[in-house]
């Protein structure tokens, strides 16, 4: 069983390293999963982290990669809808790396 | 243009009548699986439709159900490879189910 | 050579909650919009439940269907139309519906399937 151990908890994860249970979600949770991914979490992450999180607590959905930078420019700034900047945050396929540290599923449109 | 394709009896789901409100004469319509109780010469089958609009109906799925010499006189029974055929023959398809 | 047409219509024609159909179907307008392919919606039949208002799938478990059409804007997908004799036959008004759709009927239904290169049902 893929799992991770968070200030004693233990949380359960997927095959590809995502959440079984959404609601174990927590800042620690997401430390631990970045770290994972050997990411070390500042504040330009937590920026897109909580910018995912409220979409998906708005939508019930993941966005996709277009979909993450165009929200990322608007409410973050344009300098921050760019690929570039979330491929420097979260390297290989931002959309997907990020969904999973924030504690979201794997966005569906997401190959 | 199109193939539609409907696979539930007409006595028992509206597949059937929402494909009439769509279908035109330059379609095609195939009925499968249960569809084919459409194909029985019924006020809820085709007679309305014929003979302006093509009906085939799969001819292994009206032998199962013992109807195939009780078909509306206008469908035409087709195997398999008529199935590819139309298919083939219609630019894209659409299922009713 | 000339390029070919993407086009796709997605045909809604079963309510939120049964089964799989309907995520599979907001999953199928999401990828196609991800790739920037134009793609329409169309609700008829049963469908038409899946844009009424007042829904709360937790209530058996599920996710609200009716919260996550509401993305398809984020996800710019404006062609969104519904069956007019649909809601007539349930009684529901488009203006009740939860996302802005444009009711059809008619020939421009018809044109819907016609215009597309591509359809995809649930």
């Amino acid at each position: 069983m893929n799992k991770i151990e968070v200030e004693g908890a233990t949380v359960e994860l997927d095959r590809e390293g995502f959440l079984r249970d959404l609601h174990q979600w927590s800042r620690q949770v997401a430390v631990e999963l970045a770290r994972r991914e050997q990411i070390d979490l500042g504040d330009e992450h937590w920026e897109i982290i909580d910018l995912l999180r409220s979409f998906y607590k708005e939508y019930k959905v993941s966005p996709a990669m277009r979909i993450l930078v165009k929200q990322a420019g608007i409410k973050l700034g344009r300098e921050k809808g760019s690929s570039l900047h979330l491929l420097r945050l979260f390297p290989g396929s931002p959309a997907k790396v990020a969904s999973k540290i924030a504690g979201l599923p794997k966005p569906t449109n997401c190959l | 243009m199109i193939l539609h394709i409907v696979n539930k009896s007409p006595f028992q789901s509206d597949c059937l009548n929402s494909c009439l409100r769509i279908i035109s004469p330059e379609d095609a319509l195939l009925l499968i699986e249960d569809g084919v109780y459409a194909a029985l010469d019924t006020p809820r089958g085709l007679a309305s439709l014929a003979p302006a609009i093509p009906v085939y109906a799969l001819e292994a799925d009206c032998r199962a159900r013992g109807i195939l010499d009780q078909l509306h006189a206008s469908v035409k029974p087709t195997d398999d490879h008529g199935f590819v055929e139309l298919t083939l023959a219609y630019a894209k398809s659409q299922s009713w189910f | 050579m000339q390029e070919a047409d993407k086009s796709l219509l997605v045909v809604v024609r079963h309510g939120p909650y049964q089964g799989q159909l309907a995520r599979e179907a907001l999953d199928a307008v999401l990828t196609a919009a991800a790739f920037e392919q134009p793609v329409s919606l169309l609700f008829m039949d049963d469908g038409v439940f899946q844009l009424t208002p007042n829904q709360d799938g937790s209530a058996i478990d599920a996710k609200n269907l009716a919260t996550m059409l509401a993305v398809l804007p984020m996800y710019d997908v404006d062609r969104v139309y519904v069956e007019l004799d649909s809601l007539n036959l349930r009684a529901i008004s488009p203006e009740s519906l939860t996302l802005p759709a444009t009711p059809v009927g008619g020939h421009a239904l018809r044109d819907l399937f016609v215009n597309n290169a591509h359809l995809l049902s649930f």
